[in-house]
């Protein structure tokens, strides 16, 4: 009799189940989620728990890949899509994904985001990818290292090109990162071409080294290998967060861009793709970020509410990521030319452009207070060769020159003349000799001193 | 026996070599050329050119960077060869306590993975690691092992002199002991001894594995990059394919290049042991017994071991040190000590221990049995294109991984696999087949000595006692070729299980990922430093424990084995 009455009951209880589940029917979420990301383990469990947690049923499955291995993993796997999401920081990664027609627009329903974070829009204005966080590039230094070697704390970027620092700076590659475009880019904008160029060569010159990955600055300062480091804030704020030696300023010129997410084309699981951007959006997701692993700005100004005291707040604190009004259409159109060209005058020339430095600092603090005209014009000559960049900054946003650069060959017959291998030689020639050039118009100076 | 006579039963060889061609083809030649022929394209209107190639030779960047790697590589066999033969040849040649450890000790260089090597290795010897920091402390001053291409050279001949170790020790306990007596009666002894008589015999093995210890340092990736070293080859074409675009002929230019070196440097080895006979009848089984140190010579030798092994091992305490530590910044050791890494790998991570183990174990299980075949078929029979086959093999050896890689997506990633319905670019067996395609070489080269060394008279022999073909292989050939074909297998697993390269293009779900992978994702993160050095000590007990009962099984099979040789080469 009872085992009857309890069938009854649970086939009831199936029925009201059933019946109570047909209007939710419609926005059950897919049982899995392939997510594309280049962010690591700290971040990615993090907000999976999280978001598991919010949709039981749902499993997530995190692809990690470098940002660019990921971007050629969709466009190579494009004709027989699996994966439902890209996430990653930069978004000019995002920028090669909607003009490679592989990312499917979508709608936001949480409310509460604001248009822009510092100077830059959140959201793209054509929907197809969201920022979920923002992230500022700054300066990141490790105290013992700057104590044992007697270092000052830098405040801005140009501290950086101080003789004290000479052999102490690390950062990664433009072309390696796109975070750290951003930054050479900002620079650029805010200083303009020549005065910004040459500014950045006064800082690598104090380079150390310049890292292949982006997070070979922080690991690198982390261990004490170099002393400071021009880093992506959440690098330099989780490091802190983990207890390293380390700390992390944001000097006036720096400018805040959103990290992004969007859905891909042909997305297998597309529901439960659209309830991970929301669950990112909304004040619970939003709080993940705050984890003292991951430390990232977050876009819902509530959030901050529930920071940590010294958190950084960009909607309230107006000076981050403000000075520059970034123009994004003109950082787009050199793309590639800035690439290139960081790389031939630093990234392979980084002993010359050191060495020349060198001289030109040892001159300069030779000279001291002394008045030796002669020497002097020697050491602004050097000084002007090193800042010396091949092209003017028309030339560098041309359309037809900046072909040359493009990743990809629209059609066979858009017409292009010269390799970028060929332009690159003549650049290196250039560059080489006039390193050259200066450091020995500085050791003369210095001799004459 | 000659090649003629040999003919007669060659089918079946044929066969193989057939299978073996095929599966090359398909896996390494045709992904390869499908990504190589950018190299020979004018990047602006797409038809075909050398104009490329030109610009290459015309860059002073490249002839810098070739330059560089031309001296890297050539330093690294040079300070390689220091670690290697003193370990191969006290181990093998004299009776010496804790061979078996010290044999095994000395591989485990070999099995260092990805990122965490390099990390641990600036963290004691750079120029602010731990002894860097003691001497300036205490002496004022400090040594550059770490700066600039010194480091390249260090940490890669310490990555790679085991592949020297494994192949000489391979071979000089093949040598016929008979030799070194008959030398030792007629007067030669110590360093005459070793340079005249057991060194040129043992020519072979060290040819095999300073050439593998070029080629890889020639066009390794990994190491160059994470010091930040990009002046050189190998990692100027990774950096033009990964940061200008898949589509920039100039990274595919130096892949040729790269290709082109290698083949050149295997070359140069088979001149090398060219009009030379190696074979010898008896292996290393008969004859007297291994000899005795003096007293003073065995602590001598003992010195000089300790402190090798002390260099080579320097990554691995370093890692074991990061891995048990908190906070490790600019400081001779880490602030604290924790397990709480070893706890959340475990928690986490424990699928990528079962995948390595199974991915690495198939792609070397592979590896043998294409490289004894590979082997035999070159230097057994007369088949047409038989030289092809090795140097296709052993071209893998020079295609950078990244290369291989893009080719495998893009090759295979519109072949559906039937049942299981999913591309077979991100099945979980392509890895597989990468990783073997990947490490043929190593095995390759280490069946290649071991076949070498025996002299054909043994197979005669018992085809003229009225073996088959098959069962001469099967019952002389492949046991008397063991000692290599465990080398090999060794080498090929070791390296496998720390394979990054190329895995990290094909892994298309994280179930699927093998350690290398998980190192390198921990190994983002500020936080995930202590974690990824833990996981990368669990890899080194892994392939540690594999190395060490291989050997205790080849030692074990040369024991058991000596009568049968007698036997056979007695007649």
């Amino acid at each position: 009799m009872s085992t009857k009455k309890s069938t009854f009951w649970i086939i009831a209880f199936g029925l009201a189940l059933a019946v109570l589940a047909a209007p939710f029917g419609a926005v059950a979420l897919e049982k899995k989620l392939v997510i594309v990301t280049s962010y690591p383990p700290d971040t990615t469990t993090t907000v999976k728990k999280a978001f598991e947690k919010r949709h039981p049923g749902v499993k997530v499955e995190m692809l990690k890949k470098k940002t660019t291995a990921g971007i050629k993993y969709l466009q190579e796997t494009a004709s027989n899509n699996r994966s439902d999401m890209f996430w990653a920081s930069a978004p000019d990664a995002f920028e090669v994904l909607k003009g490679d027609n592989l990312l499917q627009k979508y709608k936001v329903k949480v409310k509460g985001i604001p248009k822009k974070v510092g100077a830059f829009p959140i959201n793209d204005p054509e929907g197809y990818y969201k920022g979920f966080a923002a992230s500022g590039y700054g300066i990141m230094w490790n105290t013992r290292y700057l104590k044992a070697k007697k270092l000052p704390e830098p405040k801005t970027w140009v501290d950086l090109a101080k003789p004290v620092y000479h052999g102490h700076v690390g950062m990664s590659a433009p072309s390696r990162s796109g975070t750290t475009h951003l930054t050479v880019e900002t620079l650029l904008q805010g200083k303009g071409w020549e005065k910004g160029w040459a500014e950045w060569k006064a800082i690598a010159g104090n380079f150390k080294t310049v890292t292949e990955r982006s997070f070979g600055v922080p690991d690198g300062v982390n261990s004490g290998q170099f002393g400071l480091g021009i880093v992506i804030d959440f690098f330099g704020l989780s490091s802190e967060a983990s207890g390293f030696p380390v700390k992390f300023i944001y000097p006036p010129v720096t400018t805040l861009v959103p990290a992004n997410i969007a859905i891909v084309k042909n997305a297998p699981h597309p529901k439960a793709a659209a309830a991970f951007i929301e669950f990112l959006l909304t004040p619970e997701g939003q709080e993940v970020l705050l984890d003292k692993k991951i430390r990232r700005l977050p876009v819902n100004p509530a959030t901050y509410a529930k920071a940590p005291a010294d958190f950084p707040n960009p909607f309230k604190d107006k000076s981050i990521g403000a000075a520059v009004k970034f123009d994004l259409q003109l950082s787009k159109n050199r793309y590639n030319v800035i690439n290139s060209l960081f790389d031939v005058m630093v990234t392979y020339r980084l002993n010359d452009l050191r060495a020349a430095t060198k001289a030109i600092q040892t001159a300069e603090a030779q000279m001291g207070g002394k008045k030796n005209m002669a020497a002097k014009k020697l050491i602004d000559e050097a000084k002007a060769l090193v800042a010396k960049v091949p092209i003017t900054a028309a030339q560098a946003s041309k359309k037809e020159f900046n072909a040359i650069f493009k990743k990809k060959r629209k059609k066979a017959t858009t017409k292009v003349t010269g390799r970028q291998a060929e332009i690159e030689r003549e650049w290196d020639a250039q560059v080489k000799a006039n390193y050259a050039r200066a450091r020995a118009l500085a050791e003369k100076a210095a001799s004459m001193l | 026996m000659s090649l003629e006579a040999m003919a007669r039963g060659q089918w079946g060889p044929a066969a193989v070599g057939l299978f073996v061609g095929l599966f090359l083809l398909a896996f390494l030649v045709v992904p390869v050329v499908n990504v190589i022929y950018v190299a020979f394209q004018d990047p602006n209107t797409g038809a075909l050119t050398l104009i490329n190639f030109v610009d290459f030779f015309r860059n002073n960047l490249f002839q810098e960077s070739a330059l560089n790697s031309i001296y890297v590589a050539l330093m690294a066999v040079v300070l390689a060869s220091i670690f290697a033969l003193p370990l191969s040849y006290f181990t093998t040649r004299f009776n010496f306590g804790g061979a078996i450890l010290i044999q095994t000790l000395g591989v485990l260089p070999l099995i260092m993975p990805p990122f965490v090597g390099a990390v641990a290795m600036l963290l004691l010897l750079g120029e602010n690691g731990s002894v860097n920091l003691l001497l300036d402390e205490w002496f004022g001053f400090t040594i550059p092992f770490m700066e600039g291409l010194n480091g390249v050279i260090l940490v890669e001949s310490i990555h790679y002199f085991p592949f020297i170790l494994m192949n000489l020790s391979a071979s000089l306990n093949s040598i016929d002991r008979a030799m070194e007596e008959s030398a030792q009666n007629l007067g030669a002894s110590g360093v005459r001894l070793f340079r005249r008589i057991v060194f040129p015999l043992a020519m072979p093995g060290y040819v095999a594995g300073a050439s593998l210890v070029f080629l890889k340092v020639f066009d390794d990736i990994g190491t160059p990059l994470l010091l930040n070293i990009n002046n050189m080859l190998a990692p100027q074409a990774y950096l033009r394919i990964s940061s200008i675009g898949i589509s920039d002929p100039m990274g595919y230019v130096i892949s040729v290049i790269l290709v082109i070196f290698s083949l050149l440097a295997l070359w140069t080895s088979f001149l090398a042991l060219r009009g030379k006979d190696y074979a010898t009848v008896q292996k290393g089984g008969g004859g007297l017994m291994k000899r005795d140190l003096r007293p003073w010579e065995k602590a001598g030798c003992y010195g000089v071991v300790i402190f090798i092994l002390l260099l080579v091992l320097s990554p691995h305490f370093g890692l074991a040190i990061l891995s048990l530590g908190t906070v490790w910044s600019f400081s001779v050791l880490p602030d604290a000590y924790t397990y709480a890494h070893y706890l959340r790998v475990v928690s986490e991570s424990s699928e990528f221990i079962t995948n390595t183990l199974l991915y690495a174990g198939l792609a070397a299980g592979i590896d043998v049995i294409f490289g004894t075949a590979i082997a035999y078929i070159v230097l057994r029979t007369g088949l047409a294109g038989r030289k092809w086959l090795d140097y296709a093999a052993m071209g893998a050896v020079a295609i950078p991984g990244v290369v291989l890689g893009i080719g495998y997506l893009r090759t295979f990633y519109a072949f559906n696999v039937p049942i299981i319905d999913k591309p077979l670019a991100s099945w979980w067996v392509i890895i597989v087949v990468a990783l073997a395609i990947r490490r043929l070489p190593y095995a390759l080269r280490a069946c290649f000595a071991a076949l070498q060394q025996l002299s054909v008279m043994l197979e005669e022999a018992a085809e003229n006692l009225g073996a088959t073909k098959g069962r001469t292989i099967y019952r002389v050939v492949v046991p008397l070729m063991s000692g290599g074909i465990v080398a090999g297998f060794v080498t090929s697993f070791a390296t496998a299980a720390v394979e990054l390269s190329t895995t990290i293009m094909l892994v298309s779900q994280e179930s699927d990922a093998p350690l290398a992978f998980g190192i390198y994702e921990f190994m983002q993160s500020a936080a995930g430093r202590g974690p990824g050095a833990a996981l990368g000590i669990i890899a080194v007990l892994i392939v540690g424990v594999a190395t060490y009962v291989s050997h205790r099984f080849i030692q074990r099979k040369e024991t058991s084995q000596t009568p049968d040789m007698a036997i056979v080469a007695g007649v």
